[in-house]
């Protein structure tokens, strides 16, 4: 997910630390100072979760939880999410100084337009309406990663490498069994329709931060391009584990203590 | 301050007898070292001489020498750090186009691809060597306030150290849920049950944090919150900084000259 430094071309660089630096001062301007303790822990327990380790198969995956941030946090995602990186690059040492905008806003603005995406179907009062159009959300998302999924494939087979081949369909059929066990536990009802929406939102958000990912990679370069299509494949298991986890931690919110989705203006 | 952040020097404001002890760079100015390590890593990475960067790169490490960074804890960073790099250098011989130097089960390796591949590893370690020994070793609120120092909006600084604030204790309320999860027979597997499982945990931690922001607010504003914060410490830079700022100047200028003339 981090990018690291060197290997970014510098107008990439330049590009994402301005579009950061703006996104952090609007969303700053929003803020108010009453709502500041409360960004500042929503922050701290995201830091913590993206300790959080997930086996997955013989490895495991660290937690992103950028769709869960930016359905809570809304436009304060940006600046949250732009302290975690600085402290994640500073004292873990992952990522660095000057790709620190471009990792922020590869992963905030995912996080946004899940915000504007899934803010209204979780709160919905109209059932029917909000239902319908998760209905129609998971459609066009699944046949836009069956897309993906087959363009890469097709990629893959004119250079005949065989190995990547196989990875890159282990994980799209993992990932569409994955979004149809979702559905499948939604139709059941064992998942809340809110519940549905966090699974949309966890996994786009990955879906997205993957994509922009492999833009800014592959904006830096032709040498880039496999890297930027492993990243997209790399990611649909994570896309798979974080649209589940989402899911049940949104479930658990509205049950438990609904006005979280409106904690923060 | 921090277990999670990493072990880190005590404040910068040291008395007179253990500043001789403490390594020169942890008593150095924040602002001072915040600065450097921020145009060395902008210059560093504008560089595609090998020559420069290799310099760099001995400039990082002579600097972690330098500010005597525990050394299992440093490797470790370093190997975590370029274990993610490994990816991205391991597929670019390959993929870029240029004189075929050597084949691997019928891939073919690029001079280009090769240089860049070493290009790239370079820059990373070089940034991640400087960065550890000029920030890595500074508490993270005392970044806060040199952050503040040098004009970074007051929010953001109070959200930064809010956040620095907070990770340990929700760190160990995670600890404390993964030890009651445990005490209950949970075992992490790759399955629905342990999704919802940690989905759960993750949700509880929400729902605990913004019960503890509220009390947070309150005791805040029972203290006469208004909007505002204090930062009190002044920093203030010595000769010593001056010169260090000064050689740091000349060494960067040095490094641009050898990558460009």
């Amino acid at each position: 997910m981090h990018i690291v430094d060197g290997a970014l071309s510098n107008p990439v660089l330049i590009g994402g630390g301005l579009l950061a630096a703006s996104g952090v001062a609007y969303s700053l301007k929003k803020l108010e100072p009453e709502d500041l303790p409360r960004v500042g822990v929503l922050s701290a327990v995201f830091f913590v979760a993206s300790l959080i380790h997930v086996p997955l198969g013989f490895s495991s995956v660290h937690l992103i939880l950028n769709g869960l941030l930016g359905i809570i946090l809304g436009w304060a995602a940006f600046p949250a999410l732009a302290v975690a990186l600085l402290l994640q690059a500073v004292f873990f040492g992952f990522g660095g100084l000057t790709v620190l905008g471009v990792n922020a806003v590869n992963i905030a603005v995912p996080a946004l337009l899940v915000y504007f995406l899934c803010r209204w179907g979780l709160s919905a009062e109209k059932h029917l309406l909000a239902k319908r159009v998760a209905d129609g959300l998971f459609l066009v998302f699944f046949l836009i990663t069956i897309w993906a999924g087959f363009a890469l494939y097709q990629l893959y087979q004119v250079e005949g490498g065989s190995w990547s081949v196989t990875v890159n369909s282990v994980s799209l059929i993992l990932f569409s069994g994955v979004m149809a066990y979702g559905y499948f536990l939604y139709r059941r009802g064992i998942l809340s329709v809110a519940g549905f929406w966090g699974f949309l939102g966890g996994s786009l958000s990955i879906f997205l931060t993957a994509v922009m990912v492999a833009i800014s990679l592959a904006l830096s370069g032709e040498e880039f391009g496999k890297a930027a299509e492993f990243v997209i494949v790399a990611h649909f298991p994570v896309m798979a584990v974080e649209g589940l986890l989402t899911a049940a931690t949104i479930q658990l919110i509205t049950k438990v203590k609904p006005e979280l989705l409106h904690a923060v203006r | 301050m921090t277990q999670v952040l990493g072990e880190v020097s005590r404040s910068w404001t040291l008395d007179k007898h253990q500043q001789t002890q403490e390594a020169f760079l942890q008593s150095l100015d924040p602002r001072v070292r915040l600065l450097v390590c921020v145009l060395f890593s902008c210059v560093v990475s504008a560089l595609h001489d090998m020559m420069a960067l290799t310099l760099a790169l001995g400039i990082g490490l002579g600097l972690s020498l330098f500010a005597r960074l525990p050394i299992w804890t440093t490797v470790r960073k370093v190997v975590v750090v370029d274990s993610f790099i490994l990816v991205l250098v391991l597929t670019l011989p390959f993929t870029m186009p240029g004189e075929v130097i050597f084949s691997f089960w019928g891939w073919e390796a690029s001079r280009e691809g090769l240089f860049r591949a070493a290009e790239v590893g370079l820059k990373a370690n070089a940034i991640l060597f400087s960065l550890m020994a000029l920030i890595g070793i500074m508490e993270p609120s005392v970044l806060g306030h040199a952050l503040y120092r040098l004009k970074i909006p007051i929010k953001l600084v109070h959200l930064f150290l809010f956040t620095v604030r907070y990770i340990d204790v929700f760190y160990k309320e995670y600890k404390t849920m993964r030890m009651a999860m445990k005490a209950r027979g949970f075992v992490p597997r790759t399955d629905l049950h342990t999704l919802r499982s940690i989905g759960y945990l993750v949700g509880m931690m929400l729902v605990r944090s913004l019960e503890r922001s509220d009390r947070i607010m309150e005791a805040m504003k029972c203290r006469g919150f208004d909007g505002r914060f204090y930062i009190l410490d002044t920093m203030k830079s010595g000769p010593r900084d001056r010169i260090f700022a000064v050689v740091s100047a000349v060494t960067l200028l040095g490094l641009l000259a050898v990558g460009y003339l």
